[in-house]
């Protein structure tokens, strides 16, 4: 399936003609989409390193997790809006770009481990709450997504660098 | 002195070994942008990680002086992470920092966030519980996660005006 005629009529749009085109409302969810950052990626990665047991310790997983990831949550809503709305704004470009691709790839392994995560070993989590040190699968959850949303920001930055466009 | 008069230092700061460097590679201002974003979302992290709990919301059943120590580490790693990174990319394109009022903002941001995390809200989040009323407790989160948007902000600015 090709989505290319999809995505050159999607850029003809109005609404995406008016956002790329906009003086302040561009430069605004950009900001957003960066700022957000923080909410989401700050609280995962805070999670993860409760995880591989070299923050917050003394403080029990079930709590970082319970307490930190419904912020994660809105940080996540709001890049995702964001996100769309800078995608809308130029959809042939962002497709045809490399970092984009490996940056959805990415998403979608980060999704698939946090999944993993939760349907797993967090499940037992009453056995190793308290743990300074947790158990070797949530270490490699912990480290799988670091690394993971690490690559995703980074490709979103370098997104903007047609070197290979 | 008028900000004028510091037009020489920045041109100074432009033609630098490491600024020079950074502007004449293709890949060093993109590569150190990255590190920056990462730096940005850790110190975001372990910023509003106690102002929520300040707010009352967030980690509720930690005391707020233990969850300072344990973020604190974090927190100064960060901070440095985005200032050696910062550093570099400023000193690239000094000039044009010079002629932006993002860039001035966000500097004065920088210099109040980071004064006021390491001196009202430290004490503020290191007092025993009852000592500081409650208003003020929320209060210092308000006012350091207003600081540190002001920095954030003008400094994605800096990338429009």
């Amino acid at each position: 399936m090709n989505l290319l005629p999809f995505f050159e009529w999607l850029e003809g749009t109005a609404g995406s003609i008016a956002i790329r085109e906009s003086i302040l409302f561009y430069p605004i969810v950009e900001t957003t989409h960066v700022l957000t950052l923080c909410l989401f990626l700050g609280m995962i990665a805070l999670l993860d390193l409760r995880l591989l047991g070299v923050g917050l310790g003394g403080v029990p997983v079930s709590e970082v997790a319970g307490r930190l990831l419904p912020v994660a949550l809105l940080g996540f809503v709001l890049m995702g809006i964001s996100g769309s709305l800078l995608f809308y704004s130029g959809p042939v470009r962002a497709f045809e770009n490399i970092f984009f691709r490996v940056k959805v790839v990415m998403i979608a392994l980060a999704g698939l481990n946090a999944l993993l995560f939760h349907l797993t070993i967090c499940r037992r989590v009453a056995v190793w709450d308290h743990d300074p040190s947790p158990p070797a699968r949530a270490k490699l959850a912990g480290v799988l997504s670091l690394l993971l949303w690490s690559g995703v920001v980074v490709c979103g930055r370098l997104q903007a660098y047609n070197w290979f466009d | 002195m008028a900000a004028k008069d510091l037009y020489p230092l920045f041109v100074w700061f432009e033609a630098t070994a490491i600024g020079t460097a950074v502007r004449e590679s293709l890949w060093l201002f993109p590569v150190i942008e990255c590190i920056h974003l990462l730096g940005l979302a850790l110190l975001g992290g372990t910023v509003l990680l106690l102002d929520l709990r300040l707010l009352g919301l967030g980690l509720r059943s930690q005391p707020t002086a233990g969850l300072a120590g344990k973020v604190q580490p974090w927190l100064v790693g960060a901070l440095m992470t985005m200032i050696s990174t910062g550093v570099p990319l400023f000193l690239s394109e000094s000039i044009k920092c010079f002629y932006s009022p993002p860039f001035w903002y966000k500097m004065g941001f920088l210099v109040l966030a980071t004064t006021f995390t390491f001196t009202a809200r430290r004490k503020v989040a290191a007092a025993e519980p009852g000592r500081v009323r409650p208003v003020f407790t929320r209060l210092t989160a308000a006012v350091s996660l207003g600081l540190w948007f002001g920095v954030g902000f003008s400094g994605r600015w800096i990338a429009f005006y």
